[in-house]
């Protein structure tokens, strides 16, 4: 390990710390790094092929002699098939393979069986022919109605459908009662939140092709490939190099995608019986009642301040449903978020027949923010004070203080007072702020390679995949600062499993954690480079540096790359590294606040809102259009959270009543505000690079801010999300 | 052709192209499907997401509405055909600069419906074009740059004019 000092934190506020980074790395980047190409505006590499249609999803494999799938799924939210019968669909035309899944459904929707066909209406057809002797079964769908002794118990037996309990390390109940007691000013509110669904534009499928070699290799709409290829080799006991897993594209994920889903087996089994290819794609049905979902919540908040406006007690009392499993817990901005002498937590998972949850971007902490940061408002109301001074006198963390600062300034806090009256007749407006928190930090064991070929042409290895965050770029962006190259000169090979491992790109943990395998794989084949043609620049190697499409001297002598390059012996120079365990830097985890501004229609019930202002920090920026289009959709998908969003089941027969887009709608460019993004450059000295992620932070604080601007706008709060228009006439008056 | 089966004529991005396919098959399915066109892309096959919108006579058209025998003697475009040879349509330029495309799913239907609007509108102000898009979702990219993309081609061809 070497001892190096340096230069962290933001604008306004740096200070100098000694970190131990190893060796062999490159010294890390901090706030004195003058960078050429990390930190500025570049479109996508890939942007091209995404405007011609050239880019190729799961959707667009089409292999020789493949077949389709369609899957069989449960009409019934509980019941067992007593038997399935495939032998009238294996006879239907153009059918090649029919498997059984599952003979007892615990969800409507729940995969039965699949079969294969040669063209999609004949897999249709056939599996319209599967002979099923369904035993219809007692259901529970609604989340307090399954918390009853006598509910029908959804995974049978003698199993509870609630799980939960006290948090660890958690105050007594008799602890926040004194706490409270003891308050100036106290509150006791219950948000409730509904189950939403990722709703990706591209569903999740896999085309699956048995080599014949035994081997098998799968083409899946993943964020995880590395994921995918150790479930398929667990589910057909295979040596995980005998499974390779490829995704080029992909249209969406956001949580719902990570790690391997059933569709991947099914395809994978059905290829195997065919001895041909299968695709399987799910329907936008399929999509909605088993790709995954974001669990409710019903959150019971005691809370106090003492007259300073110092928190005394934090206590949630939650539960929620995730379906048939899947954790409901939402405590993580409650718990971590302010300083409180007094917290405690207990918390249940309700176990329902509805399709498991999945993890949805910043699990837990949508729903916990909106009813955290609702009830800051509240709290500051009673204590008359400003929600944000509120809100900074409990808060340590000096960035989100910093940011409060700087959103205030161009959210027009100060003119809030005159907001309300000031739409016009029937229309009231509101402005609402809340904080966002999220970790982000990245892990080790990220693998990257970097080649440098006589010809200088530069290439990535790396085992990751780009989702749509634009993963492909930024290790474009970090090879070619290394190298003193553009972009576009190196390129980068991603998303296949013969490429060096990396982690699913989950919890923000992609760019933190492949962009220092990176630099260190770059910086390491760039010695090489250096050590090939120093002669020629009578210089020593450790004297070079790479810059502007050149080899430099200290001298000032210098060749182009391609000849430095034509020097080395071979074909080419290849090193790969391993991202290393953070270092203790500046700061963990990232901070955030957004406000937002709303329009009320009095009469009809219908928010608008007109504008967000969202500030972030994710660690160094890499390329700003690339975040700002986190942050700008990170937005937009809490707006829909908060305003239009609801998965709705039906009790009486289990069903989902609303599984497409007219019914389930998602926000539309026509509910899109005004948005200003400020992003924080924060130096973190935690990595090479300091990067960190910014994927899930901007969706945290959204619905809070825009709940705490429609209860400014109307004086009357709704704890109930999604805010729809029937809430707020209610709270009117007018309904 | 055999029973149970149609062909087709019609121009497909500017050629000439005769298509032969089951009847009941939905122009979405015949572009991708028969004539390997896989750049419309298909986001629920309802007509409730605007994934698979093409242009049928200049007019955007959802393609799994349509049926392809509807198609018989029209003009179709699909993203495939935006560009003039190897020269991208202006919105296509400004759709890859301004980050308008993040995943990239949905971009294909964005930018036929907005061509059809440029095309008839080419100083469309930001309502008129939320107006016009607001048949497409987009999952990711918060439709704030395919915004500013269509704002940065609508003035792009202004000046070529
Ligand atoms: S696929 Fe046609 S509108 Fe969604
Ligand atoms: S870019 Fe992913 S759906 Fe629009």
């Amino acid at each position: 390990m070497a001892k190096r000092t340096l230069r962290v934190g933001y604008p306004g506020n740096y200070r100098e710390i000694e970190v131990d980074s190893p060796d062999a790395e490159p010294a890390p980047w901090d706030a004195d790094s003058k960078l050429a190409v990390v930190g500025k505006r570049s479109p996508r590499l890939e942007g091209a092929d995404k405007v011609t249609g050239k880019a190729k999803y799961t959707a667009d494999v089409k292999l020789q002699g493949m077949l389709v799938a369609r899957v069989l799924r449960s009409p019934y939210a509980r019941a067992t098939a007593r038997s399935i019968g495939l032998a009238k669909a294996l006879k239907m035309p153009g059918v090649k393979a029919a498997i059984e899944v599952e003979k007892e459904a615990r969800y409507h929707g729940q995969a039965i069986a699949a079969v294969a066909a040669e063209t999609e209406a004949q897999a249709e057809d056939a599996v319209a022919a599967i002979e099923v002797d369904w035993a219809v079964g007692e259901h529970v769908v609604d989340v307090e109605a399954a918390r009853k002794p006598n509910a029908p118990r959804v995974h049978g037996g003698k199993n509870p459908n609630e799980r939960g309990g006290e948090a660890q390390n958690t105050a007594t109940e008799e602890a926040c009662v004194t706490a409270l007691k003891k308050s100036h000013a106290t509150v006791d509110i219950t948000f409730t939140t509904p189950v939403v669904t990722h709703s990706c534009l591209e569903s999740h499928g896999s085309v699956a092709r048995w080599e014949s070699d035994g081997s098998l290799t799968v083409w899946d709409s993943t964020q995880s490939i590395f994921g995918v290829r150790d479930g398929l080799a667990r589910g057909f006991q295979l040596p995980a190099e005998k499974v390779r897993v490829v995704k080029e594209h992909m249209g969406g994920g956001f949580g719902s995608k990570l790690g391997m889903g059933q569709h991947s087996m099914i395809a994978a089994r059905l290829a195997r019986e065919a001895k041909a290819p299968v695709k399987l794609m799910l329907t936008r049905k399929e999509e909605h009642l088993a790709g995954g979902n974001r669990p409710s919540s019903v959150q019971r908040v005691r809370a106090g301040a003492d007259k300073d406006g110092k928190l005394t007690c934090l206590w949630l009392q939650s539960h929620g449903t995730g379906g048939i499993n899947g954790g409901a817990n939402c405590a993580g901005p409650l718990m971590s978020l302010y300083n409180c002498p007094v917290r405690r937590l207990w918390h249940a998972d309700v176990i329902t027949n509805a399709s498991p949850a999945a993890a949805f971007r910043a699990p837990g902490h949508v729903q916990g923010m909106f009813a955290l940061e609702s009830t800051m408002d509240e709290l500051a109301g009673k204590l008359g004070l400003d929600p944000i001074e509120f809100r900074k006198r409990n808060d340590q963390n000096e960035m989100r203080q910093a940011e409060y600062g700087e959103g205030a300034k161009m959210a027009g806090w100060e003119a809030r007072a005159h907001l309300p009256n000031s739409g016009g007749r029937h229309k009231a407006r509101g402005l609402g702020v809340s904080a966002s928190i999220w970790g982000g930090g990245g892990a080790p064991g990220a693998q990257a390679r970097c080649v440098i070929s006589r010809d200088g042409a530069v290439e990535i290895q790396c085992g990751t995949q780009d989702i749509g965050t634009g993963t492909r770029t930024i290790i474009a962006m970090i090879a070619a600062e290394e190298l003193g190259l553009k972009p576009e000169q190196v390129l980068v090979k991603l998303g296949d499993t013969t490429l060096p491992f990396s982690h699913g790109s989950g919890g923000s943990m992609t760019a933190p954690s492949v962009t220092p395998a990176v630099r260190a794989a770059t910086a390491a084949a760039r010695g090489r480079v250096f050590e090939a043609c120093a002669k020629s620049l009578k210089a020593d190697a450790d004297n070079l540096t790479a810059k502007g499409g050149n080899v430099v001297a200290k001298g000032g002598a210098s060749i182009p790359w391609a000849e430095a390059c034509s020097k080395i012996a071979g074909a080419n120079v290849s090193e790969q590294a391993t991202r290393a365990q953070n270092f203790r830097g500046y700061k963990d985890g990232t901070a955030g606040c957004q406000f937002a501004e709303v329009e009320v229609d009095l009469e009809t019930g219908h928010v608008q809102v007109l504008r967000v202002v969202a500030v972030h920090d994710c660690g160094r920026v890499v390329n700003p259009l690339l975040a700002e289009s986190q942050i700008n959709g990170g937005i937009i998908q809490g707006l829909s959270y908060a305003l239009l969003e609801q998965r709705i089941l039906d009790d009486a027969t289990g069903r989902m009543m609303n599984a497409n887009f007219s019914d389930y709608r998602i926000a539309g460019p026509k509910e899109i505000p005004e948005i200003s993004v400020v992003l924080f450059d924060v130096s973190n000295g935690r990595t090479n690079t300091g990067v960190m992620g910014i994927g899930e932070p901007p969706i945290v604080p959204t619905p809070a801010a825009i709940a705490n601007a429609v209860a400014h706008a109307i004086g009357k709060r709704i704890t109930d999300l999604p805010i729809t228009p029937d809430k707020i006439l209610a709270a009117l008056g007018k309904k | 052709m055999k029973n149970g089966e149609q062909r087709i004529e019609f121009t497909l991005n500017g050629d000439k192209t005769s298509v032969t396919f089951p009847t009941f098959k939905t122009l979405l399915e015949v572009l991708r499907e028969e004539l390997n066109l896989t750049g419309t892309k298909h986001g629920c096959e309802l007509g409730e997401c605007g994934a698979c919108a093409v242009l049928v006579d200049g007019k955007p058209v959802l393609s799994c509405l349509m049926l392809a025998v509807e198609a018989d003697g029209t003009k179709v475009t699909t993203v495939e055909g935006l560009a003039d040879d190897a020269r991208l349509h202006p919105l296509q330029e400004a759709f890859a600069d301004c980050g308008a495309a993040q995943c990239g799913y949905c971009t294909p239907g964005f930018l036929c419906t907005a061509k059809a609007l440029l095309d008839k509108k080419p100083d469309a102000n930001r309502r008129e074009i939320s107006e016009a898009l607001a048949g497409n979702i987009c999952r990711c990219t918060g439709y704030i740059q395919i915004f500013e993309a269509v704002e940065q081609a609508a003035a792009k061809m202004a000046v070529k004019k």
